[in-house]
């Protein structure tokens, strides 16, 4: 133990700890990805295209996309109202209902979807009235809509919160005694500020709506082509053991979220070079 | 699907003084009254007063009242149809046959090994998961090295993989024509469609939320006390235990309760890798679906209430242990 | 306890936080370490902790070599800037750690630790405080805490990082006086960190003071203050001009006019003046080497203050002096200022 010994730290379990986590990662989330990717370079390119662009595929990859991007966007406007009136108003069951607000993360996905199936279901509380008005949810798309709705409510609110928690009164007062109303100051001061929160909450709930699984398919007719998610294409794939299927579908999915993220990134980026907030 | 924490930038606790309203209902009648100089001073008064009482209070700093009350409806109808209503439907369900029934549903044999099974891998997988959690907040919080990001980002990698695709990594593995399938089969272990497959998904949906409760709270908290500690003599073990470990008692408990939740309520990738065998590899949410698929309603309802009051309690120990975190966070520590 | 330092070098990254330091510290003296922010002076007292370990050198404890054993073997005490109580303990449980922790076969039994925590806990006076919790303490309150938990284990070396630091003026000022007396009673090699010259100058028997990881010159308060050994230094400690000047053959020059002041002949070049405030004679005008107009006076206690600037030049250097009061200045007074003492020396390029 010579002086010139290289980096030495002083608190100890540098090595143990690193080693283990090291370990431990690789074990249980590197080599199955390895995995993932080992088993999608099988393919030759021609097989992995003809795979992702066979009809069906094309269809649940649409039906996933679509809704999950429609049901984002319903998110990013009901979460902003709702995130509005948690902090802005003081109301009864207020806090209830922020309390309210943590229910679908914190909701087993199986209880969700057989929830939301009978509620809209022909004879459901929800669905029988809107079967009277002729709108069917359950066994449609619309139904996968509403699943993907519900899953996505936490992640708008609650990655906008903290920021419009945060937010300098000062600057609303501000831009009022510059004689700005209320309509103005909501538009152009305050959202500007909330948006790379929204823009992270949006993408969130996106990515999440994608990848959704068991709140989903009980509420869906799971029709292929009409109403069938990728998720659901995957499973159906690996129990008819044609793995490649399975996973050329898995890898597309993964590679759409990530792009999602990083688009979003750079919005986010863009986003506060605009209108920085602190 | 638990609880996904929101992305790097945002606190990972609940904001400090949640409940905190910015505006309150104050009312500031501005302006005063035109014209008010063509009439004589009594009069003027009387013409203030009135215009007062007619005038809309317009405070600029919050919206007008109307537009509040509209806001404060479809935020609250909202969440009423979307999240309330299926959670009441739930226990609705369950009891719609009564309460002996639903007991009954319970105790069902396979209910019974479902509820077995699923406090095993819970148990399992926060187990393992507590221990890497420990320890990868240890490596990262205490210590500076490159590729900090890239390791954090790896452990945060199953958050952003759908569930189907966390239990396809693992068909793909020890599947019957998996990479490790073939050996599997000649030494006659079982991994998939069994204990050992479950605990898996469940570990690789679970992997990071104790680590990621414990990485800020402990790069919070510094190095210094251990490194008092360490001047003092202590062993590095003594250290943990003694100085560090109920500093984060609080961020520890939050990632267990977290990981826990998550781990009894996983469906997608369980589903993937169990092989719905009755009575042998189905857990609670497994055993949801297969009932409700078989029609039988009440049943699948009776177990899920089970779930939705795990999710419940979840919640309310989360709510009370964020408000513990933010205790600590205030308290100035210097 | 004596501490030898030999050559200690250490880089983080490309920053150089010490480079090549010397220091002998003879056992039972109260040292302070000295400089500004980034002088290496934390770093130098973390390395003889063994918090931190040097690239290249030697540390010695009474000869022996200390690089050898880890933080908690060389039976230092250390004290933080930020206290580094631990939250979670009893103001009690806090100064027994260091017992608690001892290996099975020399640690005291029970009894005994409690009564040396108590006899700590009267040293520092705060007995009455042992149930409480750091956060229930004031700043002055837990600096005394952490030096009472860091005496407990009977350290041979007590290091103390700027101990005062985060406290208000008023509280530094008692608890300097206190950790001098405490110093002379427990008599303990002790070197402690300081940025306040004035806190280093009053409490240490001798003081380093550090530049950019190289000690400029160790001394007594007294040596450092009237002999500095380096412009550093001079500038650093009390307040003083300091005047740009030119020196050739032993003839000064300020500005380009010849200054009527003794210069080293060794010197040669640019060079830098140092006076200090109140070694700056003031008589009528054309009665000293400089000549300057009053600016701005303020009178306190025994002196005035004059802001004065010099004529020659443009004008623009304005230098202040502290001068008696036996004599009022008024703005606008000319005035002629002789250095009496005054250091030249050689200004790097």
């Amino acid at each position: 133990m010579n002086s010139a010994a290289g980096q030495r730290s002083t608190l100890p379990g540098f090595g143990l700890t690193m080693g283990l986590t090291l370990t431990w990662l690789s074990v249980i989330i590197l080599i199955p990805l390895a995995g993932l990717f080992l088993k999608t370079f099988e393919l030759s390119f021609d097989q992995f295209w003809a795979i992702v662009t066979s009809r069906r595929t094309l269809n649940a990859l649409r039906i996933s996309f679509s809704l999950s991007f429609a049901a984002a966007i319903v998110n990013l406007v009901m979460g902003t109202i709702i995130v509005w009136a948690l902090v802005r108003y003081r109301f009864p069951g207020r806090r209830l209902f922020d309390a309210v607000v943590d229910i679908p993360f914190a909701l087993p996905t199986a209880v969700a979807g057989v929830a939301l199936s009978a509620l809209f279901a022909q004879q459901g509380w929800l669905g029988a009235p809107l079967a009277a008005l002729g709108v069917k949810v359950a066994l449609t798309p619309v139904g996968i809509f509403v699943a993907m709705i519900f899953i996505g409510i936490p992640f708008v609110v609650r990655t906008v919160q903290p920021v419009l928690i945060d937010l300098d009164v000062e600057i609303e007062e501000a831009a009022a005694s510059l004689g700005a109303n209320r309509w103005h100051i909501v538009v152009k001061v305050i959202l500007p500020s909330l948006i790379p929160a929204l823009l992270t909450g949006f993408a969130l709930a996106f990515a999440r709506a994608v990848g959704e699984y068991g709140s989903v398919i009980f509420i869906a007719g799971n029709l292929p082509n009409v109403s069938e998610i990728a998720p659901l294409l995957i499973v159906i794939r690996l129990s008819e053991f044609r793995y490649a299927d399975a996973t050329a579908i898995a890898v597309v999915m993964l590679v759409a979220s990530f792009l999602i993220i990083f688009i979003v990134n750079r919005l986010q980026r863009w986003a506060q070079t605009r209108a920085p907030t602190h | 699907m638990i609880l996904d924490q929101p992305r790097q930038n945002v606190q990972f606790t609940s904001p400090i003084g949640r409940g905190r309203i910015a505006f309150g209902d104050p009312a500031a009648v501005f302006g005063t009254d035109a014209g008010a100089t063509s009439v004589a001073p009594a009069a003027r008064l009387m013409k203030a007063r009135q215009t007062s009482l007619r005038a809309p209070r317009v405070d600029p700093r919050t919206e007008p009242g109307a537009a509040r009350r509209v806001i404060i409806a479809i935020a609250v109808v909202f969440l009423s149809v979307f999240v309330v209503l299926p959670l009441i439907v739930v226990f609705a369900q369950a009891f719609s046959k009564g309460a002996m029934a639903y007991v009954v549903a319970l105790s069902d044999p396979e209910a019974l090994s479902a509820i077995r099974l699923t406090l095993s891998v819970a148990a399992i997988s926060v187990g393992f998961n507590l221990v890497f959690g420990v320890f990868a907040a240890w490596a990262i919080a205490k210590f500076d090295f490159a590729g900090k990001t890239l390791l954090v980002t790896l452990i945060d990698l199953p958050f952003s993989v759908s569930p189907v695709i966390s239990g396809l990594v693992f068909v793909l593995l020890f599947g019957a024509q998996g990479y490790f399938g073939p050996w599997l089969q000649r030494h006659d272990i079982h991994v998939l469609f069994a204990l050992p497959g479950i605990t898996l998904a469940t570990i690789f949906v679970t992997f990071p939320f104790v680590a990621r409760a414990l990485i800020p709270l402990m790069q919070e908290q510094g190095t210094q006390e251990e490194e008092a500690a360490i001047s003092l003599g202590a062993s590095g073990l003594q250290t943990f235990f003694r100085v560090t470990l109920p500093n984060i008692k609080w961020g520890l408990l939050y990632g267990v309760l977290l990981c826990n939740a998550r781990a009894m309520g996983e469906f997608g990738a369980v589903s993937v890798v169990s092989g719905h065998i009755r009575g042998e590899t189905n857990t609670l949410p497994l055993l949801v679906e297969i009932l409700y698929n078989e029609y039988q309603f009440a049943a699948s309802f009776a177990i899920a209430s089970l779930l939705a009051m795990l999710a419940l309690i979840t919640l309310v120990v989360k709510t009370i242990l964020e408000r513990r975190l933010d205790e600590g966070q205030t308290s100035g520590e210097h | 306890m004596s501490i030898e330092l030999k050559n200690i070098a250490k880089k983080f990254g490309t920053f150089a936080a010490l480079d090549g330091v010397d220091l002998n510290v003879a056992d039972g003296e109260l040292l302070a370490l000295l400089g500004p922010s980034g002088s290496g002076k934390t770093t130098l007292l973390r390395i003889i902790a063994g918090l931190d370990w040097p690239d290249v050198g030697e540390v010695s404890f009474d000869g022996e070599n200390a690089l050898a054993h880890s933080a908690g073997d060389r039976q230092v005490g250390f004290v933080f800037q930020h206290y580094a109580l631990f939250r979670h303990m009893t103001v009690f449980e806090n100064v027994a750690f260091g017992l608690r922790v001892q290996p099975r076969a020399i640690r005291k039994d029970e009894a005994a630790i409690r009564a040396r925590v108590k006899s700590l806990l009267d040293l520092v006076q705060l007995n009455w405080l042992a149930n409480r919790y750091p956060s229930q303490l004031s700043g002055g309150q837990r600096q005394r805490i952490a030096l009472a938990r860091a005496l407990a284990i009977e350290p041979r070396i007590l290091l103390l990082d700027e101990p005062f630091g985060a406290l208000d003026a008023k509280v530094r000022k008692e608890l300097r006086q206190w950790l001098r007396s405490l110093h002379s009673e427990i008599n303990v090699t002790s070197i402690f960190v300081t940025h306040d010259q004035e806190e280093a100058l009053e409490v240490a028997n001798r003081v380093v003071v550090m530049d950019k990881g190289r000690i400029e010159q160790v001394g007594t308060p007294g040596e450092v203050y009237d002999h500095p050994a380096t412009a550093f230094v001079h500038g650093f400690i009390g307040e003083s001009i300091m005047l740009p000047v030119e020196v050739r053959d032993g003839a000064v020059q300020l500005d380009g006019k010849p200054l009527n002041i003794a210069a080293d002949p060794a010197l040669r070049g640019a060079s830098k003046l140092f006076v200090r405030r109140h070694d700056m004679q003031i008589g009528p005008s054309g009665s000293g080497a400089l000549e300057g107009a009053v600016r701005h006076v303020r009178s306190f206690g025994p002196i005035q203050r004059a802001e004065v600037a010099l004529c020659g030049g443009e004008g623009k250097t304005v230098i202040e002096i502290d001068a008696p009061r036996d004599r009022t200045l008024q703005p606008g007074d000319i005035v002629g200022l002789q250095p009496r003492r005054y250091r030249i020396f050689a200004a790097p390029d």
